[in-house]
């Protein structure tokens, strides 16, 4: 379970406040805003990158608000997926592994794990400037998934994609969420992505979040200035 | 059309004067001093080679070879940390920071030697010469090197650090990584290539490095002589050959500079 109750973090001049909204254990949540209205900073808080100035963050029923990133227990997939160029597709999905002190076998068969959950097979040996942009993801993917955080962030993971990959990477997020039962949070600007994916949705407007229903989207892109938005998904 | 032509006008008059200082070294050596004219390169390279064994020349080529290791090897171990502190972190009186670290390359290089020499003259200077002499021995020919060429070296991997993207090491210290962690095996393999180049930058600056040397550890032969100060003393002593024979020897060292930089990638890109 996501619980973020009354979140205020600054970001230089930037800064979201009195935020609040709650993910089940196991939902797919996906918060929508446009661009620059402060949804990375609002994940980055969640992550441990940012200091938060006031309210709670609780994962998984622990309050993790002032802990370090490394011991939130969340995997997080940047906007800009931030694969590492020196490393391999293999490192990478064994980072989280070798930093955790797993045991070599484990983290070999976990690794294998993972390369048949993303179809990564043939590629482990590839680093990222050999990858394409679906691959890129799935990497990305999986070097978050891999240390089996019981939170996925994922921050608008699909907008350098083209558009046949991206409906792909839609089963692909949803089956693999299926599949570990990680609560995810994704955060997108797209309609579409906010339709194929939410079980919740949660909309980022002028400072302020509400929570709407999934199917609300179908009537409001109806709306003239949303069928805008959507224009630049 | 007359855009191009002066660029390339006024390209090729500095490229030209360059590459005819070198070629003036070399053609000095195969030409007779005696005036008698070209007698070849067999002649030209005994002259080259005659004077790089006296054992004065050969102590100086060693000490050099040495004292610019140790300081291209210290520049690193400063500029690792101070480029990446300047990279990454806000504080109070960075800009003051940042401009004190330009100092030494602003600073005419005889000012650098003789600031040196003063600090080692008041008290806490005084009390590090009784332990352990610095002024006019050997430690003072790095010190006078690593002053400056350290500063190049942090330039150079403070727009390293820049050019990677901060957001590698956040992911990684959300995948399990301390801060230390995710700099060790994230940002530094990353940042390898401007290690290569930092490093080479502070040799070169330190082999070229003279005036402080000569005025912070003196001139003395069989002590605190390094190549640019062989320059110098044979010069003053009218020796042009050996002088020259130690300036083609010196272009060769840094040929091979640029060959490393090339190697490592990227020098251009920098920002020095």
């Amino acid at each position: 379970m996501i619980v973020v109750d009354g979140l205020s973090v600054q970001s230089g001049a930037f800064k979201v406040e009195g935020l609040s909204f709650t993910a089940n254990t196991g939902e797919y949540a996906v918060l929508m805003g446009r661009t620059g209205c402060g949804k990375t900073t609002l994940l980055e808080a969640v992550c441990g990158l940012k200091p938060v100035r006031g309210g709670r963050i609780r994962l998984l029923g622990r309050d993790v608000t002032h802990l370090p990133p490394a011991d939130r227990g969340v995997g997080y997939v940047p906007q800009d997926l931030a694969l590492f160029p020196t490393m391999t597709v293999r490192e990478h999905l064994g980072f989280a592994l070798d930093v955790r002190r797993w045991n070599p076998a484990e983290a070999a068969k976990r690794v294998d794990e993972l390369t048949e959950l993303l179809g990564l097979g043939g590629l482990l040996d590839r680093r990222p400037q050999g990858l394409s942009g679906g691959e890129a993801q799935r990497v990305a993917l999986g070097r978050a998934l891999a240390f089996r955080p019981g939170v996925l962030l994922l921050d608008e993971p699909l907008s350098a994609l083209d558009e046949d990959t991206r409906a792909g990477m839609y089963g692909l997020l949803r089956s693999v969420q299926r599949q570990t039962g990680v609560t995810t949070l994704h955060v997108t600007h797209s309609r579409a992505e906010a339709r194929s994916l939410a079980d919740r949705l949660f909309v980022f407007d002028k400072g302020t979040l509400r929570e709407s229903p999934p199917s609300s989207l179908q009537d409001e892109l109806l709306d003239a200035r949303g069928a805008r938005t959507d224009g630049s998904a | 059309m007359p855009f191009l032509s002066g660029l390339i006008v006024i390209a090729s008059l500095y490229v030209g004067l360059i590459v005819a200082m070198i070629a003036a070294d070399a053609a000095y050596l195969v030409t007779d001093p005696t005036g008698k004219g070209d007698d070849g390169i067999v002649a030209g390279f005994g002259r080259l080679v005659r004077p790089l064994a006296k054992p004065e020349i050969r102590y100086a080529v060693k000490l050099s070879l040495i004292s610019c290791a140790i300081t291209a090897i210290l520049s690193v171990w400063v500029a690792v940390p101070l480029g990446y502190l300047m990279s990454r972190y806000e504080f109070r009186g960075k800009g003051i920071v940042d401009a004190v670290i330009d100092v030494p390359i602003v600073l005419p290089p005889l000012v650098v030697g003789l600031s040196l020499l003063i600090l080692f003259q008041t008290i806490p200077g005084r009390a590090i010469e009784r332990v352990f002499p610095v002024t006019y021995a050997i430690p003072a020919v790095i010190l006078a090197q690593f002053s400056v060429a350290c500063a190049f070296a942090v330039r150079t991997m403070r727009v390293t650090f820049d050019q990677i993207s901060p957001r590698r090491e956040q992911v990684a210290r959300t995948l399990g990584c301390t801060r230390g962690q995710a700099f060790w095996r994230v940002v530094l393999p990353e940042a390898r290539g401007g290690m290569v180049t930092a490093a080479t930058v502070a040799w070169a600056r330190a082999m070229g490095e003279f005036g402080p040397i000569l005025v912070f550890a003196g001139a003395t032969r069989m002590r605190t002589e390094v190549l640019s100060t062989t320059i110098f003393l044979e010069l003053s002593v009218g020796n042009l050959e050996a002088a020259v024979a130690v300036s083609l020897l010196m272009v060769l060292a840094a040929v091979l500079v640029l060959v490393v930089l090339r190697w490592a990638g990227g020098g251009q890109a920098r920002g020095w």
